[in-house]
């Protein structure tokens, strides 16, 4: 492509100083680099997220520092902290009234699937009520992996392929959920409860 | 597919579906008054009728950056009538699920209630647990003086963080950006010494996880060194100010009598003018072998409570100063073999040794019968820990009196009569932390 | 490990044979060094009352215990143990002293009096333990949940309500 001309050689270098691509890679191109993020910061995954957007990890070297309030002006959901029965249906309003393109990021564990709270209060992951594209494991994870979280959805953006996906299939990052019926003896992990 | 996120009795409901008894805690009087007194406070006439006022919902997903706190306000204009938090959206079950844990694992639960000072959580659980066990009369000096550097430290990471916060808040968005990056040596110390940046699980029952690391000194003289001169840029740029002051003289005021019966605890009761500091009138760890200075405001307002919490950071310091020169040798953890597992070099060498530490980590320690109240000084004030135990390794029943669901309460009070402009300077100068009003 | 101060006290009450001690006419014992009152319910108000005439003006925590699973807990004699326990902590600030007040409620008639007029800081407590535990206080002014959603069935802290752990499922895992 043309950019590498550019690239190498600075914008003299281009004997005919024109740009061409295909439209599809500019337009994703640019929406990889300036999605901006809604704040949905729940508990304690909410504190590593304004730390990544502080001076020390700085997400605005991707374009993503502003943290709109409003969902109607953001691209990319992140949901950071666990999310209880009494916020599900918040989480879903704000999701619906963002406008598309959009992503969500689930950040932590207990975003990506109710994490060490494995009990009545907590949604066991927030793919249960929004299609997530990329999932951020740590309790908290650092900001170094929420950067790298971000890094992998702009590739995803750039390539194309959620897109072409989600009109397909309208799901983010493809999960399959089969249901195991009950009576079949599932593996448990952890404490039994007292009875 | 839309829900709706209704939440009927709980939410703010119109003036004639009140009783009497309702509409004055709602309009945030204190009921030692009576209803004739309670009448006469604020400095509004007599309030207007339904159809005159109107009924605004913040959040529970709104910018303030203090986690999913719903208010309902009934305004008038621009001034507050009412005010109700709707509480509820972090609803995480820790309570229930402190029953599943056994004592050991009960810090991993316990540090995410309040997830900007996570060490104090661990701390009063932990002395709570030490308490029901008997033993927290032998645990060692060091473990006593790491635990109280630590939550000093902790206090200092806090209340930068209410600094930023605060500041954003208001406006000031560069101070979002300092109080992070003081923040973040904070943070890279704990990293060094407990593994984490965030929800250590560090301060277990018998003492901690680990020693300090060799260098830990030079670490945090580094972060002694780098704080005071910055603290004193923040003074410059919102303690002196015009533009702060404004906004933050007179906004959310609280008398020492309501704060009091609210069971107002921490930087909100000691604004008003009372001097109660857990760490001086009821010590733990060995706060009685530090010099300190309590910090009390006179106004009871917001900004008496942004000093407080700015000067506390400077006492912190000057308390951790004061660990770095008298910190002694010793055990990080009592010796007590029910309670601590066996070093992890000698689980390859000895058979018991592997046992032990499998018991201890799998079923856990049987603790006795019994219950206990603990209580310690967290940067929102007291977070006290109760436990009943019936002898198996896992409480029977585990409740941590959060401080910012108790401050909470004060909000209706002090919004009452102000303006809808200064309801996000409230909330900011009580700092809630959500995950432990919900638990 | 020596004796419970508790198991200490009704030893040597057994010896002297002398009346239980207490306060205000309801018994008293000392758990782990800290002053628990055992109240009954009828009594509960009006020893509240008279807690804060003598200085613990600061009611500090409210919260309650379901003893279904535990109902052979260690008590006085003269207090009979039912399922559910109020459990209710006061502060002195004048002269830096705590105590506790332990109220058994029967599951039949889950209802205690409020201390919201006393103590209107514990409007918001109150409410926790009702949403939790369904323990009704009569003369709130607002009985509603405040934890859970409004149309939430059941009360969570009860040990017969199941913690909600859905077994973690592998694709493919052998059962």
């Amino acid at each position: 492509m043309a950019l590498g001309d550019v690239v190498n050689d600075g914008l003299g270098g281009l004997s005919h100083n024109v740009i061409t691509g295909r439209l599809e890679d500019l337009v994703n191109w640019s929406r990889s680099r300036s999605s901006w993020p809604a704040t949905f910061g729940l508990a304690c995954c909410a504190i590593e997220m304004m730390a990544s957007g502080a001076a020390h990890y700085d997400i605005a070297r991707f374009g993503m520092e502003v943290f709109r309030a409003s969902p109607r002006q953001a691209d990319i959901m992140i949901v950071a902290g666990r999310v209880s029965q009494k916020m599900a249906p918040v989480l879903r309003q704000v999701y619906d009234q963002m406008m598309e393109p959009k992503w969500v990021i689930s950040m932590g564990v207990c975003a990506s699937s109710g994490g060490m709270f494995n009990n009545y209060a907590i949604v066991q992951g927030v793919d249960q009520i929004v299609p997530v594209d990329v999932y951020a494991p740590g309790c908290p994870p650092t900001p170094e992996t929420l950067i790298h979280a971000i890094e992998t959805l702009h590739t995803k953006i750039e390539q194309g392929e959620i897109m072409r996906r989600r009109e397909k299939t309208g799901a983010g990052a493809n999960i399959h959920v089969e249901e195991i019926p009950a009576g079949s003896v599932p593996v448990l992990l952890g404490r039994q409860s007292h009875d | 597919m839309t829900m709706i996120a209704d939440e009927g009795a709980q939410e703010l409901r119109p003036r004639s579906e009140l009783t009497a008894r309702e509409l004055l805690r709602e309009v945030g009087s204190v009921l030692r008054l009576s209803e004739a007194e309670a009448a006469k406070l604020g400095d509004l006439p007599e309030d207007p009728d339904e159809d005159q006022t109107m009924v605004i919902n913040m959040g529970p997903s709104h910018p303030s950056t203090h986690g999913v706190l719903r208010l309902m306000l009934e305004l008038q204009g621009e001034t507050v009538l009412r005010c109700k938090p709707i509480i509820g959206y972090l609803h995480t079950g820790m309570e229930k699920t402190g029953e599943q844990l056994t004592f050991m694992q009960g810090g991993t639960n316990v540090t995410r209630m309040d997830y900007a000072s996570p060490l104090n959580n661990e701390l009063v659980f932990s002395m709570a647990t030490e308490k029901l066990l008997g033993i927290d009369g032998d645990i060692p000096e060091r473990a006593q003086w790491m635990r109280m550097l630590l939550s000093e430290l902790n206090r200092m990471s806090s209340h930068l963080l209410f600094m930023a916060t605060n500041g954003m808040d208001l406006g000031a968005v560069s101070m979002m950006i300092y109080g992070w990056r003081e923040r973040e040596e904070v943070l890279r110390f704990f990293q060094k010494v407990t593994g984490l940046r965030m929800n250590h699980n560090f301060v277990r029952p018998g003492g901690l996880a680990a020693d300090l690391p060799p260098g830990w000194r030079d670490d945090v003289l580094r972060i002694l060194d780098l704080l005071p001169e910055r603290l004193e840029e923040y003074d410059i740029l919102m303690t002196g100010q015009p533009i702060w002051r404004e906004r933050l003289q007179g906004v959310g005021v609280i008398t020492p009598s309501e704060a009091l019966a609210l069971g107002a605890t921490g930087p909100i009761l000691r604004s008003t003018g009372v001097e109660w500091d857990l760490r001086r009138h009821d010590p733990y760890l060995r706060y009685d072998e530090v010099d300190f200075d309590i910090i009390v405001g006179s106004y009871g307002d917001a900004f008496d409570r942004y000093a407080i919490r700015l000067n506390e950071i400077r006492e912190s310091m000057r308390i951790v100063r004061q660990i770095l020169d008298k910190m002694p040798e010793g055990d990080y953890r009592i010796q007590d073999k029910k309670v601590t597992p066996p070093p992890r070099a000698r689980i390859d060498e000895s058979m018991e040794a592997l046992i032990h530490h499998f018991k201890i980590f799998t079923e856990g320690f049987k603790v006795p019968e019994g219950e206990v109240y603990v209580a310690i000084e967290s940067p929102r004030g007291e977070i006290g820990c109760y436990i009943a135990s019936d002898g198996s390794p896992t409480p029977y029943r585990m409740h941590v009196r959060a401080p910012s669901f108790v401050n909470i309460q004060c909000l209706p009070h002090m919004m009452r009569g102000g303006l809808v402009a200064d309801a996000v300077a409230v909330i900011s100068s009580v700092d809630p932390v959500l995950g432990e009003v919900d638990r | 490990m020596t004796d419970s101060p508790e198991e200490q006290t009704e030893e040597v009450v057994e010896e002297v044979a002398a009346p239980e001690p207490e306060m205000f006419g309801c018994p008293m014992t000392e758990s782990r060094g800290q002053l628990v009152l055992h109240v009954a319910r009828d009594r509960y108000l009006d020893v509240a009352k008279q807690l804060a005439d003598e200085g613990y003006a600061m009611c500090v925590d409210l919260t309650a215990v379901d003893y279904s699973k535990y109902m052979d807990r260690p008590l006085p004699a003269s207090v009979s143990p039912e399922r559910f326990e109020v459990v209710v902590n006061l502060l002195d600030i004048t002269h830096s002293r705590r105590i506790r007040l332990r109220t058994q409620v029967p599951e039949a008639d889950a209802t205690i009096p409020t201390l919201f007029d006393l103590h209107p800081g514990t409007e918001a407590m109150e409410r926790e333990v009702f949403d939790m535990f369904g323990i009704a206080f009569d003369g709130h002014p607002d009985p509603s949940r405040i934890l859970m959603p409004e149309d939430w069935n059941g009360y969570p802290l009860r040990k017969d309500f199941q913690v909600g752990t859905i077994p973690v499922q592998f694709k493919g895992a052998a059962s």
